[in-house]
């Protein structure tokens, strides 16, 4: 199962690298991780995703990164309630014959065309995941020639 | 002051007596100013003896353990002690030389990331890139080291660093908003393991590192004796109570006892303290203890429920923890039959090897224990000298038996007694090799002697890596594949140095030998020719569940 768990660091250089140490050492396997300051520029937020067989791993994951000395708290989102968004650019082929479709499936996901090429735009979109693979899924239709996404963000209500 | 007399100030304000150590390129500007010092500085012969050393001299004392070394080579060369240190959770300082500043990066002469290196090694790391950090840097490294589960912390600090000038500020207090180690238990989980306790009808305490450190043996006897339940530990937990006790069982695990096995095997509650349920414990997870509920006291939550499921975690300082335990016991157990079932494994299942053929190693340690009585500090290489030396000697009091449990580091054993004999100069240091071990650290003897450490070294010898061997006898068809090992004259060797060195044979010559080298105003080495293929037993196979005990007379 799929777990998002946010951890506040101190905002020191090789932070990143301990806790992406203690991951690899441990076998643990990081699904996706987005790092950026906060409002307190001493300290950093990390959201991460975590792929788990059971409770038990996620248990000790905690626990390991509670024990790192520059981890300051360890949140596990998934027993609350939260917002989660992550933000994807997709570079889509285009044709001008199918445009009016194309912005319509950008409506509907209230996505954002950012650059208009000869063959083909850059789509901006944000959204919970679920969201973000239907909105792929459309667009696949067009065809994907480029595809970034950031890994999740996380904020417990 | 520069940065280098700020690092010797904050040692000296930490109480450090002793620091073992090798000077290099990128430590010149500190080994200026320890030229003027009055600390005590131990010039190793190999970075890796200083790491192990200053780790000897922690177990030895509970303090922390202060070695220093070069940038490059001389850093990765105590990365073994610094690892050895961390598997232990031994309070350790590694203060290394790092190249200038503005070179880091650059692939400068003798450069390693050694913050990189010894990142998953230590409890914390710094690299230190301004002066102005130097002097709180050290007091947090001091205070993470020895609070909470202790470990080594490493300080990396650059030449250019070492150099600069700034004004010496200690600061008086440490407050690291991230780091709040928990001592006290809490009290609803003492209550429930009270509860637990009266309702048990089997219960055995497992007692492990943790004890030591924390320096709860006291309180350990009180709950032994309360309870009137048998106790067993591991290897780090040798020392925490002494063996000699009626309600002792000595060592479970791998090459436990074979009654500490079967006890914890039928127990209905195990209360560990300040143990971490450690493979070479526990066999077979899945068939480990299936009647037990488990106490577990440690002060690592990560420790807990980490490898068996535990039915009460109390997560803080055993000492504390057990004497609030005591307290809250109103009800206790009648162990009665559950005694009488325990004397009837220790009964069919005594400890025993066959006293024919060759001098046998076990022989060595019963007769050196004859000899001492428990007063002497032992340090162990890793094999089955240290396995003989865990079995054999019955330990009684915490800091008296000083090996390598989770790393299993052989070459630790040696320079851990000078370390330990730096800081009880008064007490008899001895450390029990295999002539494998001793080989891979013996440059240490120089260190021994240009010091006037005068540690004793008895090498069981048996031309073998004799735990290699023995595997390799019982699950690889008897196919010797390069243990057989040579070894130097021992004897000339150590005479080569200024040392003492005896050869003993026979039985009958045994109990001389370790008169004259204990009596000896010297660094002394034995080498003892015992038994070629002598096995450690009990043994239980790797992965099998612990009471499946193979061979020997057990």
């Amino acid at each position: 199962m799929r777990h998002t768990i946010s951890v506040l660091v101190e905002n020191k250089f090789g932070v990143l690298a301990r806790v992406a140490g203690l991951f690899s050492a441990r076998g643990y396997n990081i699904a996706s991780l987005a790092v950026s300051e906060t409002l307190d520029p001493s300290i950093s937020y990390m959201t991460i995703v975590v792929e788990v067989k059971d409770e038990s791993i996620l248990e000790q994951i905690m626990k390991q990164l509670n024990k790192l000395i520059d981890v300051i708290t360890v949140t596990d989102f998934t027993k609350k309630e939260h917002a989660d968004r992550e933000l994807v650019l997709v570079k889509v082929d285009y044709s001008a014959k199918e445009k009016a479709k194309l912005d319509s499936v950008v409506k509907k996901y209230a996505a954002k065309i950012i650059q208009c090429n000869d063959d083909n735009v850059i789509i901006e979109a944000v959204g919970e995941q679920t969201q973000i693979k239907e909105l792929l899924e459309t667009l696949n239709k067009f065809g994907i020639q480029e595809l970034i996404r950031t890994g999740r963000i996380a904020m417990a209500y | 002051m520069n940065g280098a007399q700020i690092l010797i100030e904050c040692l000296k304000r930490e109480g450090v007596k002793a620091i073992f150590g090798y000077p290099g390129g990128q430590v010149l500007p500190l080994f200026d100013k320890l030229y003027d010092s009055d600390i005590r500085f131990i010039l190793v012969r190999h970075e890796q003896g200083a790491a192990h050393a200053a780790d000897g001299y922690a177990r030895a004392t509970g303090k922390p353990g202060v070695c220093i070394a070069t940038s490059g080579p001389g850093a990765t060369n105590l990365v073994t002690g610094i690892a050895n240190a961390y598997m232990d959770s031994i309070p350790m300082i590694a203060i290394t030389g790092q190249v200038k500043t503005f070179l880091i990066g650059n692939d400068a002469f003798q450069e390693a990331d050694v913050t990189g290196i010894t990142r998953p090694i230590t409890k914390h790391n710094f690299l230190v890139k301004d002066v102005k950090d130097l002097a709180r840097t050290m007091r947090e490294a001091f205070y993470i080291a020895t609070t909470g589960r202790p470990g080594p912390v490493v300080i990396d600090v650059p030449s250019d660093v070492q150099l600069a000038e700034c004004e010496f500020k200690w600061p008086e207090t440490v407050d690291i908003r991230s780091y709040n180690p928990t001592y006290q238990g809490h009290p609803g989980q003492i209550k429930k393991a009270a509860k637990l306790i009266a309702d048990a009808k089997k219960p055995i305490i497992y007692a492990g590192g943790g004890v030591i450190t924390s320096g709860a043996s006291e309180e350990l006897k009180e709950l032994v004796v309360k309870l009137n339940a048998p106790i067993t530990w591991t290897l780090m937990g040798i020392g925490s109570f002494p063996s000699d006790h009626e309600l002792s069982l000595g060592m479970l695990g791998m090459h436990g006892t074979a009654y500490a096995n079967h006890s914890i095997m039928e127990s209905d509650l195990i209360i560990a303290v300040g143990a971490r349920f450690d493979d070479r414990v526990t066999g077979r997870l899945d068939a480990f203890a299936p009647h037990a509920k488990i106490i577990h006291i440690d002060i690592d939550p990560s420790s807990i429920s980490k490898n068996v499921k535990v039915d009460v975690p109390i997560v803080g300082d055993a000492k504390m923890i057990l004497g609030e335990l005591l307290k809250e016991i109103k009800k206790i157990p009648d162990t009665t039959e559950w005694l009488k079932t325990v004397k009837a494994w220790k009964d069919k299942h005594p400890m025993q090897y066959k006293q024919d053929g060759l001098l046998k190693p076990q022989y060595v340690i019963e007769q050196l224990y004859e000899l001492t009585k428990g007063d002497c500090i032992i340090t162990t290489e890793v094999g089955q000298n240290q396995m003989w030396a865990a079995q054999w000697y019955k330990y009684k009091n915490p800091r008296t038996f000083i090996s390598s449990g989770g790393l299993g580091t052989m070459g630790f054993g040696f320079p851990a007694a000078m370390g330990a004999k730096i800081a009880c100069p008064d007490k008899l240091v001895v450390d029990i090799a295999g002539d494998g071990s001793i080989q891979m650290n013996i440059q240490e003897l120089g260190t021994c002697i240009c010091n006037k450490i005068n540690v004793k070294v008895f090498i069981l010898n048996n031309g073998y890596l004799g735990m290699v061997r023995q595997w390799q006898e019982l699950f690889y068809k008897k196919r010797y594949s390069h243990v057989c090992i040579t070894s130097p004259d021992f004897v000339k060797l150590a005479e080569s140095y200024g040392a003492v060195g005896i050869r003993v044979t026979k039985k009958e010559e045994v109990r001389p030998a370790l008169e004259r080298a204990i009596a000896e105003d010297n660094v002394v080495f034995v080498d003892f020719v015992v038994e070629p293929e002598e096995n450690v037993y009990p043994m239980v196979p790797a992965g099998e569940a612990i009471n499946r005990i193979i061979g020997g007379l057990a």
